[in-house]
């Protein structure tokens, strides 16, 4: 019988070797005469032990990893491919997969199927549970879409935290036709792969996400807009579009339903800002990627000026889970208005970075010490920062906040699409600070002037307050530019660039009068009087 | 109605009581007043602006209520020529029951809301966003000069520009910029923009030619005649809407300096 043996082909896990492991399998289970086939698969998006390789016996999935090319050999010697090795009877043995555990301790509803199957292949798709959520749908109708994805209480996974299915509602009762579907996957924040990963990993569950969001709210066309940044994701989108189209799982008469949608992929050109939602769409619309004021909502005025559900790639890959499983059981999951789990991305110096799907309500600090191990460099924790390059940097001791939107804004920070970034204490505050400042003059799209000039003004002012020029006055003109940022700007990249570039300032500032640490490097400048 | 005192406060749709002829009142406005942005015909709505309840159909921006209500909101990229945009931050309102300090050009008025067009704070942001501006104009041009951007700069009382010591003083900037002396009738001073946009849209929304853009992005946006050319060389009619729509007098007509156009050279504000 034929030992299916399963090989990431996640962009992470290419990067470090994964497509020479394949080639290696294939060629030793040759050598041997063994019938062995290599299956590529997504991530589990346990990064330290990627290329996580997994040898299929008796229906359980046995891992060996972190593998290179060279460790193949000793695999096959030991017998990897026709026994189950324990843990200790190679180096690399892990057991179980799905007893790790990193892996065993998430929640995966969104992530079920992934690292399990091949993105490639719909069959394998079906097999596990594909394409139920749109049934659901068909069997009940639109109503009952946007009624079951306002009970799961699915908040935007791209940052903003709107409701979902308010935002579907608003679509589904806007007059004008047509009507379009807009997945956002221009994942641009430093940290986070979520979106990339489902795409890498399962792309048909997007593809469902996107059908059922337009058989909801009565949308026809739908469009991928994915960061050219993302090359694995933009092949493996479109070549899942083409199977299920080809398959009659989108085009004129949906899976025999009589409701029309097809889909296409549109790359962006390397912005940031095209990640903000009315940028996106007038980059698809082929015009300059420019923030549009609002109102009007894309939900009524979207793109090409018709009403438009924009969402992130994870938003819409929950609501299969949510019509096959239920609102209800959506919402069973998380804390107060933070509803069922959240894809938390870890990252930075930490020890196990890589995908965590858990429900809202874990702390922070179990996510970077339970699940991430703690720092890489195993010095202490220094700053983590939460929620993006937008987002604030907490110290050590706000790590006990739990994931929950309401409760990170209160302690004035912001989720955002659950980016976790760690560093350790020899992290250079002040520069952490001019990089928050940095991106936002790099990525600014020109269009309102707090942003356009203010970033860069931001820069030179951290720039003399680290130089010791005139500090106090550098310091206190800074605040002043980061309200009239916060307050002042057209969209949240300006409005946003100040809670990094305060928080990481404080942090700063914490540490020199604590003489904790003086490894910023400016310790002994920064604080020099005008 | 007079056509040159335009607002007798809060008055221009309270006699109205049908929805167009709020409307037909507002375009006898129009000659003396930047209403900041296009009149709409719609049902009357009726709003309190700094505590005058004022009237204005639907649709209408809360800066054009204001207006009406003869409340001097400043602005720069708006005018009522040219549909709304929201990029120059100045004309910033409180708006009572909502966050933050939303764009009265963008915003659309409600049945209902009030509206605060004043007060320390909005004070303190508009000054800060027009710091911004000063941070890259050209100093010299600032005392005595007749643009709506001086005009800004007066509302918000900064005439006398940026301190010596003020620390945005010495960042980068475009006032090497290069001026276009292309075009026959006109001429673009880059050192004067303050990338606005009301060139571009403009070209787009009055004369249909859509010429100009904006190139670059960020710090580094310009104003671009085609893809990068001379106004002379690019698609340019030169039919002069950019030049009436700038309000710093970036664009402006060569006639007025009959000796040929010379930039102080001050560097910076």
């Amino acid at each position: 019988m034929t030992v299916r043996i399963c090989v990431p082909c996640d962009a992470i896990a290419l990067s470090i070797g994964a497509d020479d492991v394949a080639v290696a399998i294939t060629a030793e289970a040759a050598t041997r005469g063994l019938d062995v086939s290599v299956v590529r698969t997504g991530s589990r998006g346990l990064f330290h032990l990627d290329p996580l390789v997994e040898v299929e016996l008796d229906g359980v999935r046995h891992g060996y990893g972190p593998l290179g090319a060279d460790d193949v050999t000793s695999l096959f010697d030991a017998g990897f491919a026709t026994t189950a090795l324990a843990p200790g009877a190679h180096p690399l043995a892990l057991g179980p997969v799905e007893a790790i555990a990193e892996l065993s301790g998430q929640t995966r509803l969104t992530f079920e199927r992934h690292g399990v199957v091949d993105p490639r292949s719909l069959d394998d798709y079906l097999a596990h549970g594909g394409y139920e959520g749109l049934r659901a749908a068909l069997a009940h109708g639109p109503e009952h879409v946007v009624t079951e994805v306002t009970t799961s209480g699915l908040r935007g996974r791209g940052g903003a935290a709107f409701p979902t299915g308010i935002k579907w509602r608003t679509v589904a009762e806007a007059p004008a036709t047509p009507k379009y579907v807009v997945a956002n996957a221009d994942e641009g924040d430093s940290g986070t792969f979520a979106d990339r990963m489902v795409m890498e990993g399962d792309p048909f569950c997007l593809i469902e996400g996107m059908t059922i969001a337009a058989f909801g709210v009565g949308a026809t066309h739908g469009v991928v807009f994915i960061r050219s940044e993302y090359p694995q994701a933009i092949a493996t989108m479109t070549a899942a579009i083409d199977t299920a189209r080809a398959a009659g799982w989108l085009g004129a008469d949906v899976a025999g339903s009589g409701h029309s949608f097809d889909l296409e992929v549109r790359m962006g050109a390397g912005a940031y800002i095209c990640g903000e939602e009315t940028s996106m769409l007038e980059c698809i619309e082929g015009k300059r990627g420019q923030v549009r004021a609002k109102p009007p909502l894309p939900a009524i005025e979207g793109l090409y000026g018709k009403p438009t559900v924009v969402n992130n790639v994870v938003t819409l890959a929950s609501v299969p889970w949510i019509l096959a499983h239920g609102g209800a059981a959506y919402a069973g999951h998380g804390v107060g208005r933070s509803m069922g789990t959240l894809p938390v991305q870890l990252a930075g110096n930490i020890a196990r970075g890589g995908l965590v799907e858990v429900p809202f309500g874990v702390s922070l600090r179990d996510l970077v010490e339970r699940f991430g191990g703690g720092t890489r460099s195993g010095r202490p924790i220094g700053a983590v920062q939460i929620g993006g390059p937008l987002g604030a940097y907490f110290d050590d001791d706000q790590l006990d906040t739990v994931l929950d939107y309401e409760a990170i804004t209160a302690a004035g920070g912001l989720l955002g699409h659950g980016g976790i970034v760690v560093f350790d204490d020899t992290v250079d505050l002040a520069a952490q600070a001019r990089f928050a400042m940095s991106f936002c003059a790099a990525e600014s799209c020109g269009k309102c002037t707090p942003c356009r000039v203010g970033s860069t003004r931001g820069v030179e002012l951290i720039d003399r307050i680290t130089a010791g020029d005139r500090s106090a006055r550098m310091r206190e003109q800074l605040d002043e530019l980061c309200d009239v940022l916060e307050h002042g700007s057209l969209c949240a990249l300006g409005g946003l660039t100040p809670y990094p570039v305060r928080s990481a300032l404080q942090l700063w500032d914490r540490r020199r009068a604590s003489g904790t640490r003086s490894t910023d490097g400016h310790g002994s400048h920064g604080g020099a009087p005008a | 109605m007079s056509t040159t005192n335009p607002a007798p406060a809060g008055t221009a749709g309270t006699a109205g009581t049908a929805g167009k002829q709020v409307w037909t009142e507002l375009r006898g406005l129009r000659e003396g007043v930047d209403l900041g942005t296009p009149p709409r015909d719609g049902e009357p709505v009726t709003l309190t602006i700094d505590g005058v309840e004022t009237t204005v159909p639907a649709g209408s921006s809360v800066l054009l209520a204001a207006t009406v209500a003869g409340a001097t909101v400043p602005k720069l990229c708006a005018t009522d020529t040219l549909e709304c945009f929201g990029s120059c931050r100045v004309c910033l309102v409180e708006i009572e029951g909502r966050r933050g300090y939303p764009a009265s050009c963008t915003t659309p008025v409600e049945s209902g809301m009030t509206v605060r067009t004043g007060g320390e704070r909005l004070t303190a942001l508009r000054r800060g966003v027009v710091e911004l501006y000063l941070s890259d104009y050209p100093a010299s041009d600032i005392e005595g000069g007749w643009s709506e951007f001086h005009t800004t700069l007066e509302q918000v009382g900064l005439t006398d520009g940026l301190p010596a010591d003020h620390p945005y003083r010495g960042g980068d900037h475009h006032q090497h910029l290069a001026v276009d002396e292309s075009n026959p009738y006109f001429l673009f001073d880059p050192a004067k923009c303050i990338v606005c946009s009301r060139c571009v849209r403009a070209c787009q929304e009055i004369q249909g030619t859509f010429a100009l853009t904006i190139s670059g992005r960020g710090f580094g946006s310009k104003v671009a005649a085609s893809q990068d050319e001379s106004f002379l060389a690019s698609e340019c009619v030169s039919c002069g809407a950019c030049v009436q729509a700038c309000p710093s007098d970036a664009l402006i007509e060569k006639s007025l300096f009959p000796g040929g156009y010379h930039r102080a050279d001050s560097g910076q504000a």
